[in-house]
């Protein structure tokens, strides 16, 4: 994988953090290692930090969501924490809801709801 | 807006997904330069990804120039591509339009995005995007 992404393994949960200068391939490729990862380590979570993200256009949107739709299916739930107020609105002005990831303003949050809906 | 006056900063060849991201940090750098409200950066920057990443999936790549403008401050671009051109311009632009596995967002978008937006192509004669951000 592209140093440009990191998958880090935090007991049950896969943290996964992405550098500004992501490209559409590095993308496709998290997606493909992600999936393989959450089923390899059984992780519950996976906890995607975008801070570092100045933007968030269609295609990375899409393959978030088309990311979040796998992890489901793989018994694993998606946050995706960091997003920016201006990335927010833009998205917003694409049309681009992210209906099928869960969101959270940081990793601790993201960690909490995951550890919360796991014991109920 | 989008030439007159305005300052070429950076012209960035647009073959792989590597050269939009480097689109991307131009324009990003332009408006850092501005000091330009981050909403305001976002927007631009966001809509030079849609149009840039076209130009290589669609366009069969091209060429991205980057301006930069002192009255209003702001950033303009000209992207032109190789691509066998648009039939339906107005078409291409309609949310939800898109001739391969896209949401078809993503022209309309960067034209929402953008503060002028002008796309000139015929079948035969690719692509040409002029827009401006002001910053």
């Amino acid at each position: 994988m592209s140093n440009a992404v990191g998958i880090y393994a935090v007991e049950d949960v896969l943290l996964v953090s992405i550098k500004d200068d992501i490209t559409d391939s590095d993308v496709i490729e998290l997606q493909d290692g992600l999936s393989e990862e959450v089923v390899r380590t059984g992780a519950r979570g996976v906890v995607i930090d975008i801070s570092a993200l100045d933007i968030v256009d269609t295609f990375v949107g899409r393959i978030f969501a088309q990311l979040s739709g796998v992890a489901k299916l793989l018994d694993a739930e998606t946050y995706i924490v960091g997003m920016r107020p201006a990335v927010a609105m833009t998205l917003v002005e694409l049309g681009m809801t992210l209906p099928e990831s869960n969101m959270a303003l940081s990793v601790s949050q993201a960690l909490r709801r995951i550890r919360a809906n796991r014991t109920r | 807006m989008t030439v007159p006056g305005g300052r070429l900063v950076a012209t960035v060849k647009l073959s792989t997904d590597r050269d939009v991201a480097r689109a991307r940090q131009a324009v990003s750098r332009a408006f850092d330069d501005l000091k330009a409200r981050a909403i305001r950066k976002t927007r631009f920057v966001t809509a030079v990804s849609e149009i840039a990443r076209n130009a290589v999936t669609h366009g069969r790549g091209g060429e991205m120039s980057i301006f930069v403008h002192d009255r209003p401050p702001g950033v303009s671009v000209i992207c032109s591509d190789n691509g066998p051109g648009i039939e339906n311009t107005e078409q291409a632009m309609s949310d939800g339009f898109s001739t391969g596995r896209s949401m078809g967002k993503g022209l309309g978008g960067a034209r929402r995005l953008a503060d002028t937006f002008e796309l000139v192509s015929s079948p035969g004669s690719g692509t040409v995007v002029r827009m401006s951000g002001t910053a």
